[in-house]
């Protein structure tokens, strides 16, 4: 193998590993403000997608369409949370992981029935030949991929650290408890979260659809690869979500240079085991969740 | 006779159906500390956490500063100038003090009047200064005590509630939590204060209530109660021979 098909291995790696670290940071917020797993996390990537699609289709320039898939996904997460979580929010975690596994499937029914069954392209956001970088061809929509995905990065880890909002959230993230004894809003910090967590995913699956198309059923395999993300990289913190999506992207692409492109799906799965086994803290986590 | 700061009447709580106090009463006026002292299990942490709102009562009244604020969230009370510093401290241990402190700052919107409470906080517990961007998980007991106090009076608060202060640190340190205790008192602040150790809490506080299995069975003066034959025996440990 020539070391640019190497390098094209390589690009389409980190391009997939963009999209599964903005997935994963949604289950990386949830369970930061609530400790539980957002199984209907995969969905807000199909309705990124699927609503952008539906915005160009009702005439809305392509901008515009993305900005209001991403924010009505966010509604959806927050309504989500809202309605089918809150209600039942003293029930324990494995009640409301439950749910959100019902949510995941209302969510990718309504979209069957809303959408169609068929596959649907979104128009790229800026189309033109490849930029093309020491022999290999980079699409511009992985471009935008990556350049969406620092911004995302880059402005959570602001919000995190520079605001007060982002520290509340940090606070309700070690003990609910403590930060309502400070005055912090910790159901308000809940739906934030689910909001924010919704809109990364959204962001993500609109990104991507123009070179995979999307589908109503893109979600469950999507949440699978964020899900990866965010235990490899420890369910810790932001950052690490993003290295554990990266990391995961970059090996499955190797498996497909150099093993067969039959084992690419099961890369994660064996990844998610194999952590969970030998390091449940992540490769990036300390052990244990800090706690006084 | 004016109203007092915090007004409890006939207040039950309970975790689920388990009812743990039962018709608890007491009042804590501007410039005073009233203490409630009893046994391990007694229910007095319990009762303090219902008055901060993390536990609601199943029956009784809360009266703030004249304001009926029973059931209250315990978001609401901090904003009403109530404040805990809670049994174990529950400080965000990975945060540095001067986060836990901001936190503890969070229900304010004037910044100047923050930074004016931080300096008086540095000035009541000069190590906070000094560790001001060490983890907060990284103090010693009692300097994470003393940040437990510091975070609370950030918010400004009227009243303030403190469960079990002086467990498990040294007589030096104690001492030094105690004078500020002491000084916010003459500064106005009304103070609960929950205590295992009886004698402590009885030399600081104006007024004292037992509890004993849920239930206030004795009140007076902090003099009456370190006086009163059962107390003594009880909880002031004057079988050893010491008083
Ligand atoms: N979260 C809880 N759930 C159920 N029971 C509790 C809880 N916390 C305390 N209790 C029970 O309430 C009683 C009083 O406890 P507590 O208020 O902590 O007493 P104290 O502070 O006086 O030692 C004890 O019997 C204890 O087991
Ligand atoms: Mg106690």
């Amino acid at each position: 193998m020539s070391s640019s098909e190497l390098l094209q291995f390589l690009i389409s790696g980190l391009q997939n590993g963009a999209v599964y670290a903005l997935v994963g940071l949604g289950f990386t917020l949830v369970y930061a403000s609530t400790g539980i797993i957002n199984f209907a996390q995969g969905e807000f990537f199909m309705l990124g997608g699927m609503l952008a699609v539906a915005g160009v289709r009702m005439g809305l320039p392509l901008p515009l369409s993305i900005l209001a898939a991403v924010l009505l996904s966010a509604g959806v997460g927050v309504a989500m949370e809202r309605f089918a979580l809150r209600p039942r929010r003293d029930s324990g975690a494995l009640v409301l992981i439950i749910i959100t596994i019902g949510a995941s499937m209302v969510l990718k029914s309504l979209a069957r029935h809303i959408f169609g069954p068929n596959e649907m392209a979104l128009p790229a956001f800026t189309p033109g030949p490849p930029v093309l970088l020491l022999g290999a061809a980079i699409d511009r929509q992985v471009l935008w991929i990556w350049g969406l995905t620092i911004v995302a990065v880059v402005g959570l880890t602001l919000l995190y650290t520079k605001t007060k909002l982002g520290r509340a959230m940090r606070a309700s993230s070690l003990s609910h408890d403590a930060a309502r004894l400070m005055g912090i809003d910790t159901a308000g910090v809940v739906m934030i979260s689910f909001g924010l967590a919704a809109a990364l995913g959204a962001l993500g699956g609109a990104a991507v659809a123009p070179l995979t198309q999307t589908a109503f059923d893109v979600g469950a395999r999507a949440g699978l690869k964020g899900f990866a993300a965010a235990i490899l990289g420890g369910l810790g913190n932001p950052i690490a979500a993003v290295v554990g999506g990266l990391v995961l992207g970059v090996l499955e692409s190797l498996s497909v240079a150099f093993i067969s492109s039959t084992y690419k799906d099961a890369i994660s799965l064996v990844l998610l085991l194999a952590v969970l086994f030998l390091r449940p803290q992540g490769l990036l986590g300390k052990s244990g969740r800090e706690k006084v | 006779m004016p109203e007092p700061l915090l007004a409890v009447t006939a207040l039950d709580v309970g975790y689920g159906h388990v009812p743990v106090v039962r018709e608890a009463s007491l009042d804590v006026s501007r410039g005073e500390i009233v203490t409630i002292i009893g046994a391990n299990g007694a229910g007095k942490s319990t009762l303090l956490k219902a008055l901060a709102g993390l536990v609601r009562p199943t029956a009784g009244r809360v009266m703030l500063d004249g304001h009926e604020v029973t059931g209250f969230a315990p978001e609401k009370l901090v904003r009403q100038g109530l404040a805990l510093v809670p049994e174990g401290r529950m400080l965000f241990g990975p945060m540095a003090v001067s986060e836990n402190l901001a936190l503890g700052a969070h229900t304010r919107r004037v910044a100047a009047e923050v930074a004016a409470d931080l300096e008086r906080v540095h000035t009541l517990f000069p190590v906070l200064a000094e560790r001001s961007e060490q983890p907060a998980a990284t103090l010693s007991g009692g300097e994470q005590q003393m940040l437990a106090i510091a975070r609370a009076l950030m918010s400004r608060p009227r009243i303030l509630l403190l469960d079990e202060p002086s467990l498990g640190l040294a007589p030096k340190v104690i001492a030094d939590i105690f004078k500020v205790l002491d000084a916010l008192r003459a500064d106005g602040l009304g103070i609960l204060l929950v205590e295992q150790d009886a004698n402590l809490a009885l030399k600081h506080a104006q007024h004292g209530h037992v509890m004993r299995s849920g239930r206030v069975v004795m009140s007076g003066t902090a003099a009456e109660l370190a006086d009163n034959d059962d107390v003594r025996l009880i909880y002031l440990g004057a079988w050893h021979g010491n008083e």
